[in-house]
């Protein structure tokens, strides 16, 4: 089954991407902010003498956890259910949205907190409960940034990276209730604006609404990884609090989260560890929520697990770090992507999830440049998902008349031949030898213009290499 | 030893004279070299496009022509990448290839890799006075490791000036369709890498890889400010003298 909601690119990469190469502020924010984090993580990486036996074991841990995916989620199920926790399942974005509505409109509340949760931006949670006359407020504060811009994210760990301060000073200023005209755009200020709206909105709320970094098996535990302590709230102080979690999050037992805990931080935020991780098994008589819900929301992700190259993406743990090395994602930013899920893992994730429309141009999104694959924590080898998606692509157009594949085909033939392939030289040389006088080529037509609007093409010399060799 | 040179297409056809440059500096150390002349191209585009199938012709030709030599050098990061990296996983599930890849793929090398690890030299023994700034390809930096083997040669070269690049890392925007198919993205990129050989103020920009230096300098000689040119380092290698 296809995945649906915020997965799904509406219109193609290329044509996205242009209309942000326009926006000069853009990509000066987001150079900056990029290279901070990965400068950051590259020395907290750096510290750990045993960084590659770390992510090896993560990679392993990971491949048999999908492995045997359908064994480990009931186990986690009947864990769950034991501590006092009731478990749905989804299997698209409509039906993870409707579950969860008909749960918060069933303990009549208006209102509910959210701790970041990329499964809910997945699903379109926010849309579908605003829809039901429910009141949304997300908590981290670059979600709350990006939600009072009428906005989507555009980073996975920082979704509102594409601002800078004073851009936010304006977006708190106009949108936030309460807000003067003398806010500055100072860090501490805004941050201080920012604890003092939501702490009226965690103490009214009697819902809360999740997701989970790790899921244990074993014990039925959920995980939540932060750095802002508005995860504490969301988890402690509503009496309802229901987890939207994929369900590729499943870990063994805890001994597997060490791992995790190691690797996720240090390749997100480029800290040793993270200020607050909350862990919650259930429900416990006089603390905490009342009730727990969990959703195990499939989504596409069944579908990818069928494909033994791709199914590597499903081992991400949505860390950033393949986004914050990615030339392409700097040039462009999230929005290009069309999807939750940017940059390389995006590029790789989406199609899979969806397999469908204008995500089918993700897997050319890439230079094939191998930074992420060089910085992701649990080696995905994203160049090669990207090249196999290509090939699918590619394989299910076969019998369809295509310009391209004409031209490749026909240059397979002509370079699987030395006799061919050396007539061909001789020609290209040949042909271009009247323009030779030039030196260098400014325009050249189309397709061929798409390298020519901003790049010279030098002309052949007089000789190739093998007329010079057989002369010798 | 028995060493063959495989010339990429691009190298073949556009720059025949950094082949020259791999011949003579090998021939210099005291090596001859064989050009088996049934070679044609790895199949790279092909297969990083996503035409499988129009590739394998390529794999297999690549194979069957190097199958028995001690050593293939090629003077291109991304085509011997290609071989090293990607030929192990095209070939499964057809053993007779996995068997010639398996012979072939560890053997075949860049041409520092060659210089530097095989042959065990890191002064060819060039002289050439210019000031040179050295932009790492993406291949050559994180499926080969060549680290700084081509930069261990280049320093030791009589009167050549070394200067850094900033960023150095970043990929120049090539990436073979990628110029074509996001060509805005691609020419950002490289906009941004012109900007940091320009801030050099080098004479030459060096990679080991002419595809990525056809881009590189494609995009250099539009810009009035600037005066880099482009250069292959084993022609910096075949030199021993002032070069043109
Ligand atoms: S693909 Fe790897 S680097 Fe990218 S977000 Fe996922 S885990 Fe992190």
């Amino acid at each position: 089954m296809n995945g649906t909601g915020n997965i799904v690119a509406l219109r193609p990469f290329p044509d996205a991407a242009r209309l942000e190469l326009n926006d000069q502020q853009l990509r000066t924010n987001l150079r900056r902010a990029t290279h901070t984090i990965r400068d950051k993580r590259l020395r907290v990486v750096g510290e750990v003498d045993d960084w590659e036996a770390l992510r090896r074991a993560g990679a392993a841990i990971k491949d048999d956890v999908l492995a045997r995916l359908p064994e480990l989620l009931e186990r986690f199920e009947e864990s769950a259910t034991r501590a006092g926790a009731v478990v749905h399942w989804a299997r698209d974005a409509a039906e993870a949205c409707e579950i969860v509505t008909r749960l918060v409109t069933g303990t009549a509340a208006r209102e509910v907190v959210k701790v970041k949760s990329m499964a809910t931006q997945e699903i379109g949670l926010n849309e579908a409960l605003e829809a039901a006359g429910i009141e949304a407020t997300e908590t981290d504060l670059a979600e709350l940034i990006v939600q009072l811009a009428d906005d989507t994210p555009s980073h996975i760990l920082v979704p509102a990276i594409h601002y800078n301060r004073s851009q936010i000073r304006d977006i708190f200023r106009s949108r936030m209730p309460g807000v003067t005209d003398g806010l500055t755009d100072d860090p501490p200020a805004l941050a201080e604006a920012a604890r003092r709206h939501l702490r009226a909105k965690f103490l009214s709320a009697t819902v809360g609404i999740s997701g989970a970094n790790f899921a244990i098996a074993e014990t039925g535990t959920l995980v939540v990884v932060e750095s802002e302590g508005n995860g504490r709230m969301c988890l402690t102080l509503p009496e309802t609090l229901i987890s939207v979690v994929g369900i590729e999050k499943i870990l063994p037992t805890f001994s597997e989260l060490e791992v995790f805990l190691q690797l996720l931080p240090r390749s997100s935020t480029g800290e040793r560890m993270n200020p607050y991780t909350s862990m919650w098994t259930g429900v416990t008589p006089g603390d905490g929520p009342r009730t727990t819900h969990i959703v195990l929301v499939d989504n596409g992700r069944t579908a990818t697990l069928a494909d033994e190259i791709g199914r590597q993406a499903l081992r991400c743990i949505r860390c950033s770090a393949c986004l914050n090395v990615c030339p392409v994602y700097e040039r462009v930013g999230g929005h290009a992507y069309g999807s939750v899920y940017p940059g390389p893992i995006g590029a790789i994730l989406s199609p899979q999830l969806t397999s469908s429309g204008a995500n089918s141009t993700l897997p050319y999104a890439s230079s094939l440049c191998g930074a992420c694959f060089d910085a992701c924590p649990v080696r995905i080898n994203i160049p090669e998902v990207l090249v196999h998606l290509r090939q699918k692509g590619v394989d299910a157009k076969r019998g369809k008349p295509s310009a391209e594949r004409a031209a490749f085909v026909s240059l397979s033939w002509i370079m699987r031949d030395r006799r061919r392939y050396a007539a061909a030289l001789r020609a290209a040389r040949r042909g271009s030898a009247p323009l030779r006088g030039r030196g260098r080529l400014r325009r050249l037509p189309w397709p061929a213009s798409a390298w020519t609007d901003s790049r010279d093409v030098p002309l052949p010399p007089k000789q190739t290499f093998r007329e010079w060799w057989a002369k010798r | 030893m028995r060493i063959a040179l495989f010339i990429t297409c691009v190298n073949d056809l556009m720059y025949p004279d950094t082949g020259r440059a791999v011949v003579s500096v090998l021939e210099r150390l005291g090596h001859t070299v064989d050009f088996p002349e049934a070679q044609t191209c790895c199949g790279q585009m092909h297969a990083n496009s996503g035409y499988r199938a129009e590739a394998m012709p390529m794999v297999r030709g690549f194979v069957d022509t190097f199958r028995g030599y001690d050593a293939v050098v090629a003077p291109s990061g991304s085509c011997v990448a290609m071989v090293r990296d990607s030929y192990p996983r095209l070939a499964l599930g057809d053993p007779d290839l996995e068997s010639g890849v398996a012979e072939v793929a560890p053997r075949t090398y860049e041409f520092a890799e060659l210089l530097v690890d095989v042959l065990g030299v890191t002064d060819v023994g060039a002289v050439f006075p210019h000031t040179v700034t050295y932009h790492p390809t993406c291949h050559g930096l994180r499926m080969l490791r060549l680290g700084d083997k081509p930069l261990t040669l280049l320093r030791a070269v009589g009167g050549l000036e070394l200067r850094p690049l900033a960023s150095a890392e970043e990929c120049c925007g090539f990436g073979g369709t990628f110029a074509l198919k996001n060509a805005g993205v691609s020419a950002a990129m490289l906009a941004d890498k012109c900007g940091a050989v320009d801030a050099t103020g080098a004479e030459y920009v060096v990679a080991a890889d002419n595809s990525c230096l056809t881009h590189i300098g494609g995009g250099l000689s539009r810009r009035a400010a600037s005066t880099a040119k482009p250069i292959h380092y084993a022609e910096i290698l075949a030199s021993t003298g002032s070069a043109s």
